[in-house]
């Protein structure tokens, strides 16, 4: 057996042939990133490579950084391996990873999503024989209801709350889940944004990314000018004072793990809506079928579990080393996928 | 189905008693009528008969969704909840047409007492048309673990509202619902319509009850002290006792008849004299102090089938009554409460003596003096009072304004329940449990000091905010020091304040002590393990041991 194109370091996920590491998490002098969520994009790299959509909002969270970019599809030798990048589906800008050297293909999936949301860039399955998948949902209680589903459920949340002159609070990460939001919702009032979700969507609109119009929210901005309006702010906001201005309202919480009861009861009152960036089970599977790969790495959830059931259905398959990404159960973005 | 589910969900948003009255409304308005009626019961707490096992249904669902049996397991292991487990892992519903909760329910009805192969088929087919919200509600419906209910002036409100009757009507909605009616065979208009109102001496029905509304400001917003009668707080179970003419029946707030929970209660029929409701609370008495002991005895009363001698002998029960609704015949309720309160003391006086039934003591006792020699009693007389409930088996002070009428429900407030705060301890956090991968914690468990030990004494998740819970949840990842399967010990560093409303002695537990309903009040985000509580001070607080 040839020798693995990747392996993990106490770095991250590493390339020997190409001297690259993918997503690292400690420094390391060349970083390939697959998207801007701060678990994958993490300060103190020597040298940054992600897609040129993704680097403006890598830019805006890490600051001065040296990154080249490299668009969708194209192909950059890095000490003979052939690198490219490839549409995840997770967030505007967010890629898979593949790397070729000598006649041997992996792809590293990042964060990824089957269904096309109209925002970020739909993901493309992409042929290779060891496939790196994550797995935050690898588990079949997770199947999403198709996002249409999802949306009008929210549209129908927030007319409701309006009618009975309620502001509507939503529970959003500021990067992805919140503009995800704002392409899918119709207009059905203002929408109020915290600073941290408008500082995106300004980045986004910059890009070129089709995002409605949204009113950044200052002491000013309250429920009595803005009646019936909604408000994107990431969870931590709405749990701190800075919600009061809104009153009365209503909250909820858009986020894959909002499928389950226990968790959307431990968050108390309030709706939960199960919307992920991240694929369910059925999306999981479809993507590991559509690589064509004998063998799949699962990370990033509930990799055992995963790599057990591919086992089983007659793949190649084991969990990635049981460090890799080990703070996820702590990170904001998976607090709010 | 899918109206009934999304009424569960819009109840489970905000549960009762807030739930919202504009949901139920709805759901009756829209509606078909049988599924109407179906659903009264329901919310009301009338199960329907169990139709196949736990272990049937998940052996079924995972042999449906095609998986193995450990991945069923996992996926339990994280959810939590059968009946949920099995809606989320089926494959996605295949027909457009959900059925109506009647005809879910008529044919779930047929079902106990079929072979397995006919069972099988049948809540497989229905599984396969329903989406995971209906779905969960079917299995639980399957294996009776349909709990949610919902109060009868609750659901009196919203049928009044949909129906367009108002205030007298309500009342005369609640006394129908409260009572046997058929689900499969019951007409909407049985329950609403003005037809046939039933006499009070005609059956063994209860009136819908008077609630308590909280009193959590200074009791000098009530106005004068005089307006007020007192009385202890007992946190018992509440009940009317119904004596008529042929009748003879104990009902709980919940509507459901408790008669044959409480057999000490039998000698009441034939001393009682016919025509007589009682509105009282159900304590478990000890004799041996004279007072009541922890109300949570007498719950399995409640659930469990049978009856063993040794859980009487346990927790004996005892009436402590409060109000006289009916008195050879007639009904009391437009008459003021102090009047009613006088003819229930007369009514009890002349009961023989042996009875497990007694008149809560109006407060201040008739011994009582003020300091300035006048009557009645002021406010920091009462609150002084109130402060020693807990030596009395008391959680607080009930206050009800003297010339009320009876009148069912809570948005009166002629009546006050004044409960003491609840009782507080510093523990030390020991031990989170996760759900599986980098699902939220699902447990805390915190630690009291014993000499060099610590020693778990609750387990409590609710009272953080989710920026508090958030840094939390980051610190126990990056300090826990071992894992037993989900659960992970943590160094005894981050100190919390838990409140709790009541002790008892338990030797399941390590600490030999049980803490009723443990929530967290506060992070102490400076203080050390050095300021936490000893278990022999939270054993101080156990009620005296009798015997």
């Amino acid at each position: 057996m040839a020798e693995d194109l990747l392996t993990l370091t106490p770095q991250g996920l590493y390339c020997p042939a190409g001297g690259f590491h993918i997503d690292p998490w400690r420094p390391v002098d060349r970083a390939v990133i697959t998207h801007g969520h701060s678990d994958h994009a993490r300060a103190g790299h020597a040298r940054y490579l992600t897609t040129p959509q993704a680097l403006p909002v890598i830019r805006h969270r890490l600051g001065k950084l040296a990154a080249e970019t490299l668009a969708y599809g194209a192909r950059l030798n890095v000490n003979g391996v052939t690198l490219s990048f490839h549409p995840a589906g997770h967030v505007p800008g967010s890629a898979q990873v593949r790397v070729e050297h000598r006649g041997q293909v992996w792809v590293v999936s990042g964060d990824y999503k089957t269904e096309p949301d109209g925002l970020a860039e739909a993901f493309e399955p992409v042929r290779c024989d060891t496939f790196i998948t994550e797995c935050t949902f690898g588990l079949p209680v997770f199947r999403w209801q198709p996002q249409a589903t999802v949306i009008d459920q929210i549209a129908r949340w927030w007319a409701a709350n309006a009618a009975a002159g309620r502001t509507s609070l939503i529970a959003a990460y500021s990067f992805g889940k919140a503009q995800r939001l704002l392409a899918a919702l119709p207009p059905l009032g203002p929408i109020l944004t915290h600073p941290t979700v408008e500082d995106v969507n300004q980045i986004l609109r910059a890009q070129g990314y089709a995002l409605p119009a949204t009113r950044r929210v200052t002491p000013l901005t309250t429920a009595a000018t803005h009646p019936g309006a909604l408000v994107l702010a990431p969870p931590q906001a709405l749990a701190s004072p800075w919600a009061q201005q809104f009153q009365p309202a209503e909250t909820a919480m858009a986020s894959g793990w909002m499928a389950l009861r226990a968790l959307r009861r431990r968050r108390g009152p309030g709706a939960g809506f199960a919307l992920s960036d991240h694929a369910d089970w059925d999306g999981l599977n479809a993507a590991v079928r559509a690589t064509g790969a004998a063998r799949v790495l699962a990370t990033h959830g509930y990799s055992e579990a995963f790599a057990r059931w591919l086992g089983e259905t007659g793949l190649h398959a084991a969990p990635l080393g049981h460090d890799f990404g080990g703070q996820t159960a702590t990170d904001q973005e998976d607090a709010a996928p | 189905m899918n109206r009934f589910a999304r009424l569960v969900a819009a109840l489970e948003a905000k549960p009762p008693p807030d739930a919202p009255t504009d949901a139920l409304a709805a759901y009756f308005r829209t509606a078909p009528e049988p599924d109407i009626v179906r659903a009264i019961a329901l919310l009301s707490g009338r199960r329907p008969k169990r139709a196949a096992t736990t272990a049937e249904l998940r052996h079924w669902a995972t042999d449906e969704a095609g998986l193995p049996d450990w991945l069923f397991a996992e996926s339990l292991a994280l959810v939590g909840d059968l009946a949920e487990t099995i809606a989320h892992i089926l494959p996605p519903a295949t027909g457009t047409a959900i059925p109506t909760l009647a005809d879910t329910l008529a044919a779930l009805a047929r079902l106990p007492g079929q072979p397995e192969q006919a069972r099988r088929a049948a809540i497989a087919g229905t599984w396969g048309l329903l989406p995971p919200p209906e779905r969960l509600i079917y299995t639980r419906l399957l294996t009776g673990g349909f709990r949610m209910t919902v109060s009868r002036g609750q659901i009196a409100r919203a049928l009044a509202h949909a129906t367009g009757a108002t205030g007298a009507d309500e009342t005369n909605i609640a006394h129908r619902l409260i009572g046997a009616f058929d689900p499969a065979t019951a007409r909407l208009a049985d329950l609403t319509g003005d037809t046939d109102t039933p006499k009070a001496t005609a059956d063994a029905r209860p009136y819908p009850f008077a609630l308590a509304a909280p009193l959590q400001t200074a009791p000098q917003g009530l106005g004068p002290p005089g307006d007020w009668l007192a009385e202890w707080l007992w946190d018992g179970i509440r009940a009317q006792l119904i004596a008529r003419a042929g009748a003879f029946a104990l009902w709980s707030r919940e509507g459901e008849p408790i008669t044959d929970r409480f057999p000490e209660c039998a000698p009441l029929r034939d001393a009682l004299p016919q025509g007589t409701v009682i509105d009282a609370a159900i304590l478990a008495w000890d004799p041996a102090s004279g007072r009541p002991l922890d109300p949570a005895m007498l719950h399995p009363r409640l659930a469990r089938r049978t009856l063993p001698k040794s859980l009487l002998a346990k927790a004996p029960a005892r009436l402590m009554a409060f109000d006289l609704l009916e008195q050879d015949g007639t009904d009391l309720r437009a008459l003021p409460l102090a009047d009613r309160r006088a003819r229930l003391g007369r009514l009890i006086a002349a009961l023989p003596p042996g009875l497990p039934l007694a008149a809560s003591p109006l407060l201040p006792p008739p011994d009582w003096t003020a300091p300035d020699g006048t009557a009645p009693p002021d406010w920091a007389t009462l609150t002084t009072l109130r402060d020693s409930a807990r030596d009395h088996g008391a959680a607080g002070l009930m206050l009800k304004r003297a010339a009320s009428p009876y009148v069912a429900g809570r948005q009166h407030g002629d009546w006050r329940a004044w409960r003491l705060p609840p009782r507080t301890v510093t523990a030390v956090l020991l031990y989170a449990q996760t759900g599986p991968g980098a699902a939220p914690f699902t447990d805390f468990t915190f630690a009291l000091r014993d000499g060099d030990d610590l020693v778990p004494i609750a387990k409590a998740l609710s009272g953080l905010t989710d920026a508090e819970y958030a840094q939390i949840a980051r610190w126990v990842q990056a300090h826990t020091l071992t894992r037993f399967g989900p659960v992970r010990q943590v160094p005894p560093d981050l100190v919390f304040d838990l409140a709790f409303d009541g002790i008892q002695p338990s030797p399941r537990h390590k600490s030999g002590i049980a803490l009723r309903a443990p929530r967290i009040l506060r992070w102490h985000r400076d203080a050390g393990a050095a300021t936490i509580d000893t278990l022999a001070s939270l054993r101080a607080l156990l009620p005296a041991q009798s015997g």
